[in-house]
């Protein structure tokens, strides 16, 4: 394909995971150039989120391996992955409600040392998400399912990644925050940031990525540009709806 | 306690015990709430009755005097700060594992019998005496030492190979760790108590405000004071203590943050043993012994202490302790000697116990949990 652009900075090479007997991720290919914005589109439990676990190192692969800047890294723990560059907004945001906006954003910077880098990771977030700024002091839990988003989004910047894993930014959201979320995604990429999406909503995805997957029972059955998948009839009817 | 402790609640917004479980179902009858109030009402009937014919009786008839009473609450006080220092650990644990560490009150006893021996050898060579802070700097290093390593194999061998099972599991483990760390101390050292020996400093009374109180109680109470601020300020403030405080809030998102959270499971179980050694010391320098069985009753009484403030809570622990052994002292001579009954002392337990089911009745989290029941 794209091989213009060198090598990938996240490689999946014949993944496949398990859960127990059950084989959740099969014979998963991917690839993802830097600067690039890559969706992952699937319906319910075909496995997208197992896929960013896998590359997170949160779950291990039982074949195949993920490999980050030129590096497997499958096998190595979390904390290795995040510190080499990838950090992830989970689904449903999971903030941790308890705590406030500021340890939130604290948390996302847990595995680094550097005051001051920590400090520009800031203040990046803060001109993204002017909000956050004034929601500092606030529990995470009392705020709005958009804020909280801000806030999830936030916390991943925090770990200033070279990849950033989004799993469903839209889901739960109403329909103008989802326009609003959208539009965040592409500040994030301004940013200068990878980032590889997971969504249900197809539609909003493709409109914003470069390039889609699409995932079913854990088997990757299309990989093409954004444009080509938009137009592809096979997606418009099983994903795309009427369009 | 000061209500910024909140800030280091562990626990999010799940509770423990069955009996409570049962009681959600209870709670949407519409009677509920009348019930309440008619026991409200009886349980506060029997107590102003019974304190006033308390304080209607004077010495002859078996009251007591001003003197008397003070010395109860400054029995209690102290009593409560060592319980509230063991119930910091089970509240510790359980807000990060929901799991209840039965053997803790073995982690509080291996602590203060290891301890005996430094103690007795320095007692001997007229150390303890002659230094009495460094001596006992040393033996509290032992104890917190002791521990600690107890603790903290405790979760390496008992309970980290069993982090997935059912709860239950871990449950009757902690139990049969708490007869062998018993069995074994009892092997090893027999079933006799030794007497712990106390530096002469420690010996008499000293006057606070106006207050005679035993020297060992003012140590206690200042002691126990600055553990749980230290605490408090080490939860709340400090990376590791965030770190704690994330992964009792959701394990699996803190670890995607690049937490390592057996590291922080073994920092807290090590935290729970640094505050059971010194407590193990403060105890065996109160009561001058210690026995293989001696982790049994306060820890039962720790136990409760955490369930009553609120389990999973840093500020209810503390709290909890405090009022169990306020309790304990207080409640049964004031509340019961008007009813004419012998020997109010023995009934402390049973006493305790009541309290605690009133609590959880009313407020089915404790006084600072989150006011829900913890969903087994
Ligand atoms: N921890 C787990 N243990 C066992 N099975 C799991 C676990 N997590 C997910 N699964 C199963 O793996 C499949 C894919 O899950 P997931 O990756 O979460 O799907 P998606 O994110 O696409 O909805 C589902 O069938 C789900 O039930
Ligand atoms: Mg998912």
């Amino acid at each position: 394909m794209t091989t213009e652009r060198g090598a990938p900075i996240l490689e999946l090479r014949n993944v496949s995971t398990h859960y127990g007997l059950v084989a959740v991720l099969r014979d998963v290919d991917m690839d993802i150039y830097a600067g690039e914005m890559v969706c992952l589109l699937g319906g319910n439990a075909s496995g997208k989120t197992t896929t960013l676990k896998t590359i997170l190192g949160y779950v291990t692969p039982s074949e195949g391996d993920v490999v980050l800047d030129g590096n497997v890294v499958s096998g190595m723990s979390t904390a290795e992955v995040v510190r080499r560059g990838v950090s992830m907004v989970p689904e449903n945001r999971r903030l941790f409600p308890d705590m406030t906006v500021e340890e939130n954003l604290r948390l996302g910077a847990y595995l680094r040392r550097d005051r001051s880098a920590i400090e520009a990771a800031r203040e990046t977030v803060f001109e993204t998400f002017p909000r956050v700024r004034e929601r500092l002091k606030q529990k995470a839990g009392t705020l709005s399912g958009g804020e909280q988003q801000m806030v999830a989004m936030g916390r991943a910047l925090m770990a200033d990644p070279k990849v950033l894993l989004m799993d469903e930014p839209s889901m739960g959201l109403a329909p103008i925050l989802v326009e609003q979320v959208f539009e965040i995604i592409k500040k994030i990429r301004e940013l200068g940031k990878t980032v590889f999406i997971v969504e249900q909503n197809a539609n909003m995805a493709l409109s914003i990525a470069d390039r889609g997957y699409v995932i079913q029972t854990g088997q990757v059955v299309l990989a093409d540009t954004a444009q080509n998948l938009l137009q592809n009839p096979l997606m418009r009817e099983a994903y795309l709806g009427e369009l | 306690m000061a209500p910024s402790l909140r800030g280091g609640t562990l626990a999010g917004t799940e509770a423990p015990h069955v009996a409570v479980a049962r009681l959600g179902r209870f709670e949407r009858l519409p009677w509920r709430r009348i019930i309440l109030v008619v026991l409200g009402i009886v349980v506060g009937g029997v107590v102003v009755l019974g304190t006033l014919r308390t304080l209607g009786l004077d010495r002859v008839e078996g009251g007591y005097s001003g003197g008397a009473w003070r010395d109860f609450i400054v029995q209690g006080a102290a009593q409560g700060a060592i319980f509230a220092m063991i119930a910091l650990g089970y509240s510790l644990v359980y807000g990060i594992l929901r799991m209840i560490n039965f053997a803790h009150g073995e982690v509080f006893m291996a602590g203060a019998f290891g301890s005996f021996f430094f103690a007795d050898a320095y007692a001997k060579s007229g150390f303890l005496n002659r230094s009495p802070l460094l001596a006992l700097a040393i033996v509290t290093l032992v104890a917190v030492a002791v521990s600690v390593g107890t603790a903290v194999l405790l979760e390496r061998l008992a309970y980290r190979p069993l982090r997935n099972a059912p709860r239950l599991v871990p449950l009757i483990t902690a139990i049969g760790a708490t007869l062998f760390l018993q069995n074994a101390f009892r092997g090893f050292f027999g079933p006799q108590p030794y007497g712990y020996p106390k530096p002469t400093v420690l010996a008499g009374n000293i006057t606070v405000l106006g207050v005679q109180i035993q020297r060992t109680q003012l140590l206690v109470l200042v002691v126990a004071v600055i553990c749980m601020i230290v605490l408090q300020w080490f939860v709340a403030t400090t990376r590791t203590g965030r770190s704690m405080r994330a992964v009792a809030q959701d394990r699996e998102i803190a670890s995607l943050m690049g937490i390592n959270v057996d590291r922080v499971i073994v920092v807290t179980f090590a935290i729970g043993g640094v505050l059971a050694g010194i407590a193990g010391v403060l105890f065996s320098l109160s009561f001058e012994q210690v026995q293989f069985t001696m982790g049994f009753r306060p820890g039962i009484a720790a136990f409760t202490a955490a369930v009553l403030g609120g389990i999973g809570s840093i500020g209810g622990a503390a709290l909890g302790g405090f009022v169990i052994g306020l309790l304990q002292a207080v409640g049964p001579p004031l509340i019961l000697t008007g009813f004419g009954i012998p020997s109010v002392f023995s009934l402390k337990d049973a006493f305790v116990f009541l309290v605690l089911v009133l609590v959880l009745v009313f407020r089915p989290g404790g006084l600072l949990g989150t006011g829900e029941a913890e969903k087994v």
